[in-house]
């Protein structure tokens, strides 16, 4: 990171507490607790307020405030993902917690449809897939991701075309069986939902694709996890550092471990994963242009 | 129909009773023909439906409206975006209407936003069509399946607006089967073009044309797929072989396409001026269009090949030349979205809320007071501003006037460039002449200008007509002047046929 801020500012008080053990005071408990609650406002920057940037300094100090800031974020159900003056006081709700964002509640539909709730779920995966395309670009701490809504949605379409023509190579029927509807491939789901739809107000269609990446996006952003940059292409985006600590060190492990629970084990040898298509694969002109006809 | 192969030494026609099912091979073919079946039965509902809105519409050939949108919004398919809704509306209406002229406007314009929002089918969330049908599994049960399609989709625009494009489906319902490949279908379709037109069987012609024309939008549409590809990451992408590859064959490909199909304007404007009847003449107009439209789309498609270089050194730029990091991270796309993609939906929904559960961060829950409430609810809402804040008046800064000639230089110039068609000069008189009365300055300029004139610039003359052109020409003879050296130019002026070139314009446009 080149924006490191040199800690010790020499015009800036000298904490109050002195390194040797002291006992806790209310005051220091009421000080902790502020901090937390500056973690919980996710939009706010420590490089906008004083008393957050002051409190900031402190934990990075002072052990036995930074232990105090810690117990209290776990009492109240948090997780503290990293704590620095380019993110702040990362904080994320653990499970159960009463900061937990709940499918239910992000969307309707979710719990009836089950292929609403993946689609919402994709959705922010390939939110994240988009702003961190390499491993590297997760890992560098300097990275910030650029994305926009429609190229998400094209990107996860790109994929799904992949995996059609490939099952049309070997000459699978992915045409799922009419009563097992769980068993039907997940891209198809994406695939056949439309990208975007006319409604009588001008608005995104809330159930087409770009609706819902649309309705992730603006989550994320109010989460402080990506910053509006402007309207094009659906709405344009760019990463927080928050939201590189929340992918790195929440989203995707979880998500990992489900998949390996599951049984799948992606191998991977560090060598980019976003290969390129078969020879001439982008130049196949008929590549899905007559499903019914092509043979 | 092929049956598989049996291991039994007996031969098949000997083995007795009927086989239960036919293998799959057998089926697949049928499944197709089943897909494609369906394909048009949201043609056929159209009609039998119209009996169900309120009023009397069975004048109408739904049909018929639905098979003309689907033409339009291919027609009408740009390489960037699609088709204007409102546009194709309007562009249905006149057919409408000459199938019930007594009936009101508006009525034929209800009818053409029903066949269209059929076609997209609105009334389904997935904006899409379901067929179902039976196939029997490779191990002889037999399984119902669905089969998901769409005729008309939506598709997001620039600035928020939603296009329409016609999906492969629908130009395949609507050319017919196109069980081949698209590049040698449209070399073969305007070869037969050329072989019409020749023997001056100009109502083929048209056909082939049009034939012609669904596959160059056919055509750009997957390489416009290709390019969007190549944008999203730089390294999903062979740089090294297959994307220059790529644009070298689709640029060759344009090339020769356009060189081939100016060939055929040619032709067929002969035709069209030379032919005496009225109807043939009529085709040959439409046929000109026509070809003019392909003309355009490939040029469109040039420019995107184009840009496509200079773009990918701008994200090798960013992306490959970086430091590489010590630690790292997760591949998002290798190891979690890449592997969730075929899963079957009910597993890959474990993954995807685990991913939703913990990477979308926190809320705060809301707790409400009534007495926030109440101020709230009793808040009269904000008048908005109609105008926004007024305009500064910009203060504008003249610019100092630091040409290298003087206005009365540059007309001294003109003047002794001013040749006439059939007596050119050597560049040596002019710059004699032009150091006589106006010194070395003018000498210097009229050089200046005689190089120009060395590659004139024809593609402007003849778009803004003018009427005749400076060049100049070397013959190999060297220039003997004090302050020069080089080539001694003869300069010389052309008569342009402007008359003509505007003629072409006008075609052209």
């Amino acid at each position: 990171m080149s924006e490191q801020v040199e800690w010790s500012d020499p015009e800036a008080p000298t904490p109050s507490v002195p390194a040797a053990v002291t006992p806790v005071t209310p005051a220091d408990a009421a000080d902790a607790a502020r901090l937390v609650a500056f973690g919980l406002q996710p939009k706010l920057q420590p490089a906008r307020d004083q008393e957050y940037a002051e409190l900031l300094r402190r934990y990075r100090e002072d052990p036995p405030f930074a232990r105090l800031a810690d117990a209290v974020a776990a009492g109240l159900g948090l997780v503290v993902l990293e704590v620095s003056p380019r993110a702040g006081m990362a904080v994320t709700a653990a499970e159960d917690s009463v900061f937990a964002v709940r499918m239910g509640d992000y969307a309707r539909r979710t719990s009836a449809d089950g292929g609403d709730r993946f689609l919402h779920g994709l959705a922010h995966l390939a939110v994240a897939a988009m702003a961190f395309p390499r491993p590297e670009d997760l890992a560098d701490d300097g990275y910030i991701g650029r994305v926009s809504v429609n190229g998400v949605d094209a990107f996860v379409r790109q994929a799904c075309r992949r995996l059609e023509e490939r099952a049309e190579e070997v000459g699978e029927n992915t045409d799922p069986a009419t009563d097992a509807p769980g068993l039907e491939a997940a891209w198809r789901i994406w695939a056949r939902r439309s990208a975007a739809g006319a409604t009588k107000d001008a608005r995104r269609l809330a159930g087409s694709t770009t609706g819902i990446v649309g309705k992730a996006a603006a989550f994320l952003t109010d989460s402080g996890f990506l910053q509006r940059t402007g309207d094009d292409n659906g709405g344009t985006y760019r990463t927080t550092a928050r939201y590189q600590l929340q992918v790195r060190d929440m989203a995707g492990s979880a998500a990992m471990a489900e998949l390996l629970e599951l049984g799948v084990v992606p191998v991977t040898d560090g060598t980019p994963t976003l290969l390129p298509a078969e020879a001439g694969d982008d130049l196949e002109l008929a590549a899905d242009a007559g499903l019914p006809f092509h043979s | 129909m092929t049956s598989p192969a049996t291991t039994d030494s007996v031969p098949p026609q000997f083995s007795a009773g009927p086989r239960p099912a036919p293998g799959p091979a057998a089926d697949e073919g049928l499944a197709r023909r089943l897909r494609a079946l369906a394909c048009t039965a949201p043609l056929h509902d159209l009609d039998t439906r119209k009996a169900n809105l309120a009023g009397e519409y069975s004048v109408y050939g739904m049909a018929e409206v639905a098979l003309a949108a689907i033409d339009l919004v291919t027609l009408n398919m740009d390489f960037d975006t699609g088709a204007d809704h409102d546009q194709v509306v309007a562009r249905l209406i006149p057919r409408i209407a000459a199938q019930a002229p007594q009936r009101p406007v508006a009525e034929h314009e209800r009818v053409a936003r029903w066949v269209l929002e059929n076609l997209i089918n609105v009334g389904s969330v997935d904006r899409g069509f379901r067929a179902v049908y039976g196939t029997f599994a490779p191990d002889g049960t037999y399984v119902r399946r669905d089969y998901d399609f769409k005729l008309i989709e939506e598709v997001p625009g620039p600035g928020g607006s939603v296009y329409l494009r016609t999906t492969d489906e629908a130009v395949n319902v609507l050319v017919g089967a196109l069980d081949t490949d698209v590049t040698s279908a449209q070399i073969a379709a305007e070869v037969k073009l050329e072989v019409l037109i020749s023997r001056g069987r100009l109502a083929d012609a048209q056909l082939a044309a049009e034939q012609a024309r669904y596959r160059t939008v056919q055509y750009s549409e997957t390489l416009r797929r290709a390019l969007d590809a190549t944008r999203r990451n730089v390294r999903a992408v062979d740089w090294l072989n297959s994307v220059p590859d790529m644009i070298a064959e689709a640029l060759d490909h344009v090339a020769d396409r356009y060189r081939h199909e100016n060939a055929i304007l040619t032709n067929i404007r002969k035709a069209r001026d030379e032919s005496e009847d009225p109807e043939q003449k009529r085709r040959a107009a439409e046929l000109v269009d026509i070809v003019k439209d392909c003309i355009r789309r490939h040029t469109q498609l040039q420019s995107r090949l184009l840009e496509a270089g200079p773009l990918f050194r701008a994200e090798q730029d960013r992306q490959a030349f970086a430091t590489p990091m010590t630690t790292s991270g997760t591949d998002l796309y290798g190891q979690l979205f890449a592997p969730l993609l075929p899963l079957p939906l009910e597993q890959a929904t474990r993954i995807t809320d685990a991913f939703f559960a913990r990477g979308t961060g926190l809320r705060t829950p809301v707790s409400v007071r009534v007495g926030d409430l109440v101020d709230i609810l009793l808040t009269p809402p904000m008048e908005r501003e109609h105008l926004g804040a007024e305009m500064p008046e910009p203060d504008l800064i003249a610019t100092p006037d630091d040409s290298r000639f003087s206005e009365e230089q540059l007309a001294a110039a003109k003047r002794l460039l001013d040749l006439p068609a059939d007596a050119p000069r050597r560049l040596s008189g002019l710059l004699a002449e032009a150091r006589g009365t106006g010194g070395f300055d003018l000498a210097y300029l009229v050089a200046l200008m005689s190089i120009h004139a060395a590659s004139p610039s024809v593609g402007t003359a003849y778009r803004q007509g003018e009427e005749k052109l400076l060049f100049a020409v070397d013959d190999g003879t060297e220039l003997d002047d004090p302050d020069f050296g080089g080539a001694d130019l003869i300069v010389g002026t052309a008569l342009l046929d402007a008359a003509g070139m505007a003629a072409d314009r006008t075609e052209a446009a």
